[in-house]
């Protein structure tokens, strides 16, 4: 046994609660308030996981966010990959396992590839499989790629909370740094938001001497914390400040302890206060990635929070002051401890029973799967069972870098800090580069001051003071042996050098060559050493050199968390009919068009085509029933709502009599057909515009928009009433008949509403409005009546339709029914290049006088064009099946293929008893009778160019 | 995320937000306005780094406006409704 768990202390842990967990297929013991990391360290587990590429054995390194190598997967229902053992609490029952290892960490059988690591450098892979084909390498190298997996016992946890929260000051951090802020802030009114990211706050306070106002740090902090609940702040625990976005909103990751997913909070505080702290960085020095080496700060908290004693006979190396705590604490623990300090000026006096060494690095550490000894760079050995690093502190300033923070080096504290403030964004404590708590608090003091408030009194540091000494230890060029910067990603310093010699100098390209700092852990502890060997390699300063840019997130966010509720249906909530019921409970087989969900035919799922085909048929011969509710009703009213409907459409408007309805298009400003449509006009400054089910926002939001800038809103008013009215319509030769049958209190006679005329009745008290318009090419009328009277109406035009022998149609049979006729469906009979006269309605360009959307582009050369596509039929010879949609029209140029135009609505037709089709051929129009090749999926069969309508081209059905 | 003002309902989150085009991009009226003019109209963005006047339209409510901002450091310097500024 080398490390273990002492017999009393750790503040961390509740005794009385033991746990028991798997790690690997072994149980592992612990209690209540381990994290992972702490209950395998207690029980002596060293070889904790294997690395990315050479799958060399790990322990544990840190003690928080920043550990690289301890990533474990978590299995079953609540399985999750790669998280980090030194944060992820300790749960009984919990089963997790090593990553990138099989069959365990320990024994790992790919343990074989680090002998071959100088064959592997960086961008090896780059480099190596390009010939003569990557995707030859490419699957066995991504089943060896990755680190954790996802379980196939997972299953969904719910879905995940997110909250919008507003407060005056976001603290980040609960250490010294944090309480103190938000407690002045709390002081002086303010509403305070205080998270970390531990599961109890204090920060380095939990591990570190400290007296503040005369009590023990754990004392001050109770207090703290008492004080800011009983003032109703909020406070939030395991909780981590992932990003600062634009104009400071900042995304939390709460995680909970019962397993409900992570909670996603949006703040948007006055004032951000980052209270963050620092990471503590390794050392270079040869195989400095053996488990059994670690953070000497992580060890100190291990032993001081869970009462973990990392080693008995331990070497702690040192290039600063920090590290003399740790090393008297386990001396005081019962370890032996040598320190060794790479200073020869300005130490503090040694700890009791601590040997100290000075003016000594450490040239190399030994062992296999832990580590054995240490040698000094004056060779001295010395053998140990843990090896402790201390290689000076990163403020963690990724929040601040993230909200384009500049950074300022430091030389004295080897570190970069926080440069030129952000507005609204301040840094105290460590993370500010602050190490005596007298420092800590005073910082805190000025933020909030600079808040305009209190003029409350500072905590007051009453113990010993910590202080920021440091001779800076970066890796050398050149250097002996394997020294690792990235432990996660396994770059080590000859990756560097050989990046810098490859001329991928810059600080991002050193990134991306190498990987450093790319793994999950995004170099927390890697990067800062990392760019400190290329600027000694290229001889340049360190602020020359720069960082990377800090992104969001600081730590891994699950997706699920980003979901929140727009899961499933709520991904993209579809829109309702309001008769969907009705529809249901008499057979219809609902789909999903341009986001409404409608019924494509009725019958049931079986033997759809003959459902389809028979509604066709039968809506032919006698009268359909269609419930066209999705249809636009966004009505146009004002003084000035005539010159305004001119001038959104291509066709001129004004000229309608009110009563009567006139189909048109709208164009985009390049001309293309936007929208096409019935406009009805109710009276002298009212219009109805229906347009596309599909289309009726985008129509609505263009309305408004030429409205609000061109016309004014004295001018026109527009209202969009299309879900207020569900509108039903009856088609076919005995609609009239069917209508006949009902007390619509109108006259239905031909002379009072003929086709595209509109008239007002009722229908069992209610307002119904008639419009003689067709989709199908029969007679049809379109009632509108307020949604939620339109069931009764509905079922009685089913009632009455038996004497008829009518038939309920769906979508797709209207499909059929107006492609028979040639009508259009805008975006699939037309594309993104299609003009008006493409669809052979060239009168207003032709005529028009006044200003409308798009008239410019109609003038152009690619409009005047004389090969441009055009609207047709396509029929194939007797016998043929339908042409496949979006096949081709083809000839051959200078003997290679080459399309011109393509078919857009194919469908056998019940009516005709053959296929009808229509098309965008290069001059159709002129080519009626014509026949040419279609190309599809390579098959070449014929078909000849039409007018396209194929039904009834004299429109006599419409009066029939 | 950004927060943008409607000058009708106040605050409101970037994503309730719908760009429509640089302030000042006046539409020439008429079938005979030149073509570089018209394709100028249609195409050309200043793309301004700094201060830049846009047209933007608050999706929930409808109300389209002119916002001023910085597309460098992201703050909103102004917004105002349109109301009928181009009427004709
Ligand atoms: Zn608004």
């Amino acid at each position: 046994m080398t490390a273990s768990r002492l017999a009393t202390g750790g503040s961390a842990i509740d005794r009385t609660r033991p746990i028991r967990f798997s790690f690997d297929g072994a149980t592992v013991h612990g209690f209540a308030g381990d994290t992972i990391a702490s209950a395998l360290l207690a029980g002596d587990v060293a070889v904790v996981g294997r690395s990315f590429k050479y799958h060399r054995p790990r322990g544990i390194w840190g003690a928080g966010v920043e550990e690289p190598n301890a990533l474990i997967d978590i299995g079953g229902p609540r399985a999750t990959p790669n998280t980090r053992a030194t944060t992820e609490p300790a749960r009984d029952g919990l089963v997790a396992r090593s990553v990138n290892a099989t069959p365990s960490a320990l024994a790992d059988r790919n343990a074989f590839l680090d002998r071959f690591a100088r064959f592997i450098p960086a961008a090896f892979y780059y480099k190596t499989f390009m010939w003569p084909d990557w995707h030859r390498f490419e699957p066995r190298i991504r089943a060896m790629a990755g680190l954790g997996k996802v379980d196939a016992d997972w299953t969904s946890p719910g879905t995940a909370d997110q909250i919008n929260h507003h407060c005056d000051v976001l603290v980040v951090g609960a250490g010294p740094a944090g309480l103190a802020a938000a407690r002045l802030a709390s002081g002086a009114g303010l509403t305070v938001t205080l998270v970390d990211d531990q599961q109890s706050p204090g920060g380095s306070l939990g591990h570190r001497a400290g007296e503040i106002d005369g009590k023990p740090a754990a004392a001050w902090i109770a207090e703290t914390i008492a004080a800011l609940a009983s003032a109703g702040q909020l406070i939030l625990p395991s909780t981590t400040a992932f990003g600062v976005y634009d104009h400071n909103l900042v995304g939390l990751n709460q995680r909970h302890p019962d397993g409900r997913p992570d909670t996603l909070w949006r703040v948007r505080p006055r004032q951000i206060v980052l209270a963050t702290g620092a990471i503590e960085r390794p050392l270079p020095f040869a195989n400095n990635d053996l488990p059994g080496i670690m953070s000497a700060d992580a060890a100190l908290a291990y032993l001081r929070r869970h009462a973990v004693l990392v080693g008995r006979r331990i070497v702690v190396a040192t290039n600063n002051d920090s590290a003399y705590e740790t090393a008297g604490a386990l001396a005081e623990a019962g370890a032996e401890v040598t320190l060794v300090d790479l200073r020869r000026d300005g130490t503090p006096n040694a700890p009791a029973n601590v040997r100290l060494v000075k003016r000594r690095a450490l040239a190399s550490a030994s062992g296999r799967l832990r580590v054995d000894g240490v040698t000094l760079d004056d060779g001295t050995r010395l053998d140990t069972d843990c090896l402790l690093i201390s290689g000076g502190w990163t403020p963690t300033i990724h929040l601040f870098g993230q909200a384009k923070g500049k950074l300022a080096w430091s030389e004295e504290r080897a570190a970069f800090l926080p440069g030129d403030p952000v507005d609204g964004i301040a840094v105290v404590g460590a993370a500010a580069g602050a190490v005596a708590l007298s420092d800590v608090f005073a910082g805190a003091g000025t933020v909030v001051a600079s808040l305009g408030q209190t003029k409350a009194a500072l905590p007051r540091s009453t113990g010993p003071e910590a202080t920021g000494g440091i001779l800076p230890a970066w890796p050398i060029p050149g250097s002996k042996g394997r020294i690792w910067i990235d432990y996660q990603n396994d770059v080590t310093v000859k990756d560097v050098e050989l990046a810098a010699r490859e001329n991928f100098v810059s600080v991002e390209h050193l990134k991306r060559y190498t990987t450093l700092g790319m793994a999950t852990d995004q170099g927390k502890t890697s990067n800062l050493p990392g760019l400190a060997l290329m600027a000694g390699i290229t001889g340049r300063t360190v602020p020359e050199v720069g960082t990377t840019t800090y992104r969001p997130p600081f730590t891994p966010v699950p997706l699920a968390s980003f979901a929140g509720a727009r899961v499933g249906e709520l991904m993209a909530p579809v829109r309702r009919l309001p008769l969907e019921n009705v529809h249901r409970a008499n057979g219809a087989v609902f789909q999903e068009y341009g986001g409404w969900l409608r019924p494509a035919h009725y019958g049931g799922s079986a033997d759809a085509e003959r459902s389809i085909a028979d509604e066709t048929l039968r809506a032919r011969q006698s009268v359909a029933l269609f419930d066209g509710s999705t249809l636009g009703k966004v009505e146009v009213i004002g003084p000035q709502a005539a010159a305004f409907v001119d001038f959104l459409y291509y066709n001129t408007m004004s000229t309608l009599k009110p009563g009567r309805c006139r189909y048109g298009f709208m164009l985009s400003e390049n001309g293309v057909v936007f929208d096409d449509g019935v406009l009805v006009r109710l009276d002298e400054h009212r219009f109805v515009v229906s347009c596309s089910s599909s289309h009726v926002a985008a129509v609505h939001a263009r309305l408004e928009e030429w409205r609000q800038d061109r016309f004014g809103r004295g001018a026109v008013y527009i209202h969009n009433a299309t879900s207020d009215m569900a509108t039903l319509t009856v088609s076919g030769p005995n609609a009239r008949k069917l209508l006949e049958a009902l007390d619509l209190s109108l006259s239905l006679d031909d002379a009072d509403l003929p086709h595209m005329a509109v008239g007002h009745g009722t229908y069992a008290g209610d307002e119904v409005r008639i419009a003689r318009v067709s989709f199908t090419g029969d007679r049809s009328y379109e009632i509108s009546i307020r949604a939620d009277r339109a069931e009764p109406l509905w079922t009685r035009l089913r009632q009455a339709g038996q004497a008829f022998d009518a038939v309920v149609i769906g979508l797709e049979a209207l499909m059929i029914l107006r492609a028979e006729k040639g009508f259009i469906v805008i975006g699939k009979d037309t594309d993104g290049t299609t003009l008006p006269h493409d669809l052979g309605v060239d009168g207003p360009r032709a005529k028009r006088q006044t200003e409308f959307v798009g008239r410019r582009s109609l003038f152009t050369e690619e409009a005047s064009r004389d090969n441009r596509m055009q609207l047709v039929g396509l029929a194939v010879p007797q016998g043929e099946a339908p042409l496949p949609t979006g096949a081709h029209g083809i000839k051959r140029i200078d003997g290679r293929l080459r399309s011109q135009g393509f078919v857009t609505s194919s469908y056998q037709s019940p009516t005709l008893g053959r296929p009808v089709a229509l098309g965008l051929i290069e001059r159709g129009a002129a080519r009626h009778g014509e026949t040419i090749d279609i190309q599809h999926l390579g098959k070449i069969s014929k078909a000849t160019i039409t007018a396209p309508c194929a039904v009834d081209p004299a429109g006599d059905r419409l009066h029939a | 995320m950004q927060i943008f003002p409607c000058p009708f309902c106040g605050p409101r989150d970037e994503t309730e937000f719908h760009f429509g085009g640089d302030a000042g991009n006046i539409r020439p009226d008429g079938a005979d306005v030149p073509i570089d003019r018209w394709a100028d109209y249609l195409y050309l963005r200043t793309n301004p780094k700094g201060t830049a006047r846009e047209i933007w339209v608050h999706m929930n409510c409808g109300e389209f406006f002119v916002m001023e901002r910085d597309t460098v450091s992201h703050k909103v310097l102004s917004s105002a409704a349109l109301g009928g500024e181009h009427a004709a």
